[in-house]
């Protein structure tokens, strides 16, 4: 499943520096990613859609570890999402937490809640682990807005607000959109460099290993469950960072952070963008959320031009974005 | 095999000077960027006021009036002369009905379009997301959807104000209508959520002077699309008046099941925020004899003047078609913050604040002005009850207005009960 | 747990099972689809929806309930045959990620269409004069509607099971979602054999779409949780089970009933629990057969 053979061959002298451009960027993934996002603020209409690009981008990363490198569809990653988000949330607002304890708070209660689902969900495959963590993450839905005490139920937990921070050698109020956006970019970009590693680790053989054939994988001696699981709860830490990264830019957790919605939306946009792709997610989340920024402005029926593109996509580009460039740069 | 292991197989074909020209087109491709995207900059002399309500969702028709209605007050400051030339301008803004998109609007509507004013909203939780937004930067905001919480020191700022009715005084209102005459046997249906229970409060702190008896009190969850299983309890108690604390879809569908159950026979229905849309798009059948509260319904232009006037412009606009009551809010909302400004003679916040609380406004009901402690719009509140099909003189005749509860500090909460002072 | 009675209980654990009937009546057209293609439908609610207007748009012509009742899963069926023969067909064999992602963009394409020409806001739906009223059961009293409701779910299920179960056309249908290579290889067309259930599947969705559109709101809307509901009942119940759904969605009924007697605000969370803890123990569902769908 390459998606550039080692020959290339023979290629078209029009389409030639675009593609050593695209096969440039594939290569130096990390620093082509984080090039880009540190110039994107610029080139986006306005800041706080380039911080939601940064944030779901890292989300529906997250998410591709287990949809794209591993190949099994889950329903349930809003929960991770989610309970990074009132993790973060709840440890400001209740607690008066500094915000690096926060987002940690936020990232260890995701990855606490993906270990537990993982643990029950593991062992049904296919389409039943799609709805075994449905299931569960609805369950986690229901509990987080039965707490209302702590989690402000139906309307959300409102004042996760920092303000200023300072960090001895620089200080910046997050209510600048522009240092708000650099904050949270630091994040991704860490969360970024650290993806890239695992995949580039013998633990990202393996877990490619099992996606294309489980039976060998176990023959060869590999721990699958264990793999999976592991797996399970590393895609659980990263979406629960995205979760925290965004209780802290809306200043609000809506219940909604919770919500299979949400799960649904990094589906969306990991096959969007390419599922299985290093930069599918972003690119993903960044057609995604552009498309329907751009078509609100215009038209109240922007679900009618979402609707049509993901079936154009699903019918002639299921590859993703992403993925059909390095296809089509490969050929 | 993916991109990983490409990494470590294909050999460094890639030379210096092409990742330079990578860098290169990357920097023109942003620096062509802004041109691309930000198209049609309101003049900056404008007075803008941002104005997020939920155009898609179940509620978009209740938006779309809210924007028009807004519109309007826009539309007659400008025509007014403005503010010494300057115009208003309203930003209309989807919030899909959702906080997280709601709070973004809103941070789109401040940073990028540098909105000085943002009002809008139709829902309790997506209010106290703008609202915590907006005050953290210092804008106001005037909110046009029910809630109690708004009002709670926990929420408020002086930067918040609150123009809708709140459900501490139309479920009060309601129940002080309807216990007298219809029985002290009450039984709730409660929406299991802020705004459900806020309203089930307010009944019962206007019951206790009627001595009512709570003979069952049914949760259930919000956005609920079968009822029957919370039914058979409420029925089983016998009360003499069933108090439907829930909103929009979920108050249509519980009337439409407990016709069907044969309870109005037995019970008289009341609901605290009784929707004219939300009427319209249900049947006459499953409305009929419902008791409830409104902060506006057209019949108002009989008796009161500006009444009239509001829906006589609404009506020239409209094809003769009426206003509605959440259409309503927006006029009022966005007209008094205007009044203001005007008032205050200047878009300075602080100015403009001062000049709120000091204002006396009349825009479509009768006078209303904002409490000191907080900011919620005092205002009459009028009861009203569903007509049968048959005495219907036309599709818009829904209601007959059957009471009103003046606007009177005293029936809300107490500023020390919301915590100030 | 004080005010519950005898009569109380027993007209709850009634009103669960009819509840029940509604759940299998929902889920059925999805189970259909679900089982027999393993296609996953996320378009199902908004069929279901569909079906709701088309009943609007035909009762307001013809004015006669029972003759809507008949035409709308006709349409809806119709609508069905279009979208399996050019949108779903050609994403066979590239698993069950494809037709899932096509028909969620397909169900999202649908409703705003709907919003497009019926306005945002509802449109009312009356019971018919006919089925009005309630009937006393003698230990309280219960909508005439729904009794009927139970009924017409009743004759729809033992339709569809003899048709799946007892007719050769229904033996091919089976064998289609066991080995479509060796249906094939017999000489018979299997891709007319998922037209036609395909059709089936998104009929039935419009039935009880226009048969919910008297109890629930007629809104674009409408089908949203729809969709989750018939999910449980249907991995509840087994997928490609026709016994399960009816097991199920009975099942389902009388939790969510009995939930909302005892814990009301848990109500929501007991259809997901169940789903979950049957999932865990197991995995294929009450009746489902091991192996199907991996």
């Amino acid at each position: 499943m390459s998606e550039i053979p080692m020959n290339t061959g023979e290629m078209q002298v029009s389409g030639r520096r675009l593609s050593d451009l695209v096969k440039l960027v594939a290569r130096h993934r990390v620093i082509a990613v984080l090039a880009f996002m540190s110039v994107f603020p610029f080139i986006m209409p306005y800041e706080a859609l380039a911080v939601n690009i940064l944030i779901y981008g890292l989300f529906a990363l997250g998410f591709n570890m287990v949809f794209g490198y591993m190949g099994v569809l889950s329903f349930g990653h809003a929960a991770f999402f989610g309970m990074g988000s009132y993790g973060t949330g709840i440890a400001i607002v209740h607690f008066g937490a500094p915000w690096p304890v926060a987002i940690g708070l936020g990232v260890v209660v995701a990855g606490i809640t993906a270990m537990i689902m993982g643990a029950m969900a593991i062992r049904s495959r296919g389409i039943y682990f799609a709805m075994v963590t449905l299931a569960l993450a609805q369950c986690v839905y229901y509990l987080i807005y039965q707490m209302s005490d702590w989690s402000g139920g139906e309307d959300g937990l409102t004042g996760v607000t920092i303000g200023e921070i300072d960090l001895g050698v620089v200080s910046f109020n997050l209510l600048d959109p522009t240092a708000k956006y650099y904050f949270m970019f630091t994040f991704v970009a860490l969360a970024v460099f650290i993806f890239s590693r695992i995949l580039a680790s013998p633990f990202g053989a393996v877990l490619e290993a099992i996606r294309e054939n489980e039976n060998r994988a176990r023959a060869c001696g590999y721990n699958v469950q264990l793999t999976k699981w592991i797996t399970f709860v590393i895609s659980g830490l990263f979406c629960g960072l995205a979760g925290a990264l965004n209780a802290i830019h809306l200043s609000v957790v809506p219940i909604e952070s919770l919500h299979y919605h949400l799960s649904g939306q990094a589906v969306m946009m990991a096959l969007l963008g390419g599922m299985g792709t290093f930069f599918g997610p972003f690119v993903g989340a960044m057609a995604f959320l552009l498309l329907e920024d751009v078509i609100t402005l215009i038209t109240i029926h922007w679900q009618l031009f979402l609707g049509i593109t993901f079936m154009i996509f699903v019918l002639f580009f299921p590859k993703g974005i992403w993925g059909s460039i390095l296809h089509w740069v490969s050929r | 095999m993916s991109e990983d292991t490409k990494n470590k197989t294909v050999s460094k074909g890639v030379s210096r000077r092409s990742l330079l020209k990578g860098v290169a087109a990357g920097g023109a491709l942003a620096a062509t960027g802004p041109f691309l995207f930000n198209i049609a900059q309101a003049a900056e002399t404008s007075i803008k006021i941002g104005f997020p309500v939920p155009l898609t969702g179940p509620y978009g028709s209740e938006a779309k009036e809210q924007a028009a209605c807004a519109q309007m007050a826009v539309d007659e400051f400008n025509a007014a002369g403005g503010l010494n030339g300057r115009m208003a301008k309203l930003l209309v803004r989807d919030d899909k009905l959702k906080s997280g998109e709601a709070a973004t609007r809103t941070l789109e509507l401040i940073e990028k379009d540098g909105a000085d004013f943002i009002a809008g909203s139709l829902s309790a939780s997506v209010q106290l997301a703008v609202n915590s937004v907006a005050k953290e930067r210092g804008k106001i905001y005037v909110s046009i959807s029910q809630s109690d919480a708004i009002n709670e020191a926990k929420h408020f700022s002086k930067y918040t104000f609150h123009e809708a009715m709140n459900p501490h005084m139309t479920a009060g209102a309601v129940g002080r209508y309807v216990f007298p005459k219809k029985g002290k046997r009450v039984a709730f249906l409660i929406a299991d959520y802020a705004y459900g229970h806020e309203m089930a409060r307010g009944f019962k702190a206007a019951g206790e002077a009627f001595g009512i008896e709570v003979v069952a009190e049914v949760q259930h969850p919000l956005a609920t699309k079968d009822f029957s299983t919370f039914l058979p309890r409420i029925q089983a108690a016998r009360p003499d008046v069933l108090c439907l604390c829930n909103f929009g879809y979920d108050q249509m569908n519980s009337l439409k099941q407990s016709t069907n159950f044969g309870m109005k026979e037995q019970m008289q229905m009341v609901a605290p925020a009784l929707l004219y849309n939300q009427r319209r798009a249900g049947g006459a059948e499953a409305y009929d004899g419902v008791i409830g509260g409104t902060n506006f319904y057209w019949g108002l232009e009989d008796t009161i003047a500006s009444a009239k006037t509001f829906t006589d412009s609404y009506r020239k606009a409209n094809n003769g078609k009426p206003p509605s009551d959440y259409g309503a809010y927006g006029y009022s909302g966005v007209g008094g913050l205007l009044k203001a400004v005007t008032a205050a003679g200047t878009t300075e916040t602080d100015a403009v604040i001062t000049a709120m609380e000091n204002l006396k406004y009349d825009m479509y009901k009768g006078e209303q002005y904002y409490r000191k402690c907080d900011h919620q719009s005092v205002q009459s509140v009028y009861i009203i009850e569903s007509k049968s099909e048959a005495k219907m003189a036309n599709e818009y005749d829904v209601f007959d207005l059957v009471g009103v509860d003046k606007a009177n500090e005293g029936v809300l909460r107490s500023c020390s009960d919301l915590g100030f002072g | 747990m004080d005010g519950i009675t005898l009569n109380l209980f027993a007209l709850q654990l009634f009103t669960g099972l009819a509840l029940g009937s509604v759940f299998v009546l929902l889920a059925v057209g999805l189970s259909l689809i679900f089982g027999l293609l393993t296609v996953v439908n996320f378009a199902h609610g908004a069929f279901y929806m569909v079906g709701a207007y088309v009943g609007v748009f035909v009762l307001g012509l013809t004015g006669n309930f029972w003759f809507t009742l008949a035409a709308v899963p006709v349409v809806v069926g119709s609508m069905g045959v279009v979208v399996e023969r050019y949108l779903v067909r050609p994403l066979y064999g590239r698993g069950i990620d494809y037709p899932l992602l096509l028909t969620f963009g397909l169900g999202m394409a649908l409703v705003e269409v709907v919003r497009i020409v019926y306005g945002l806001e509802g449109v009312p739906f009356d019971t018919p004069k006919e089925l009005r009223g309630a009937v006393d059961l003698g230990f309280g009293f219960f909508p005439l509607y729904r009794l009927f409701l139970i009924g017409i779910t009743t004759v729809l299920v033992m339709v569809l099971w003899l048709f799946i179960e007892k007719t050769s056309y229904g033996l091919v249908i089976r064998a289609g979602a066991r080995d479509p290579e060796i249906v094939r290889v017999l000489g018979i067309d299997i891709s007319k054999v998922w037209l036609i259930v395909f059709a089936i599947g998104t009929g039935v969705a419009g039935l009880a779409g226009v048969l919910s559109a008297p109890m629930r709101s007629v809104i674009p809307d409408m089908g949203s949780t729809v969709l989750v509901e018939a999910f449980v009942v249907t991995v509840v119940g087994g997928m490609g089970s026709l016994v399960g759904a009816v097991v199920a969605g009975l099942l389902v009924g009388v939790v969510v009933s009995m939930t909302s007697l005892f814990w009301p605000s848990l109500t929501d969370l007991s259809m997901f629990a169940l789903m979950a803890a049957v999932l865990l123990v197991r995995p294929q569902g009450l009746f489902g057969k091991k192996g199907l769908m991996g």
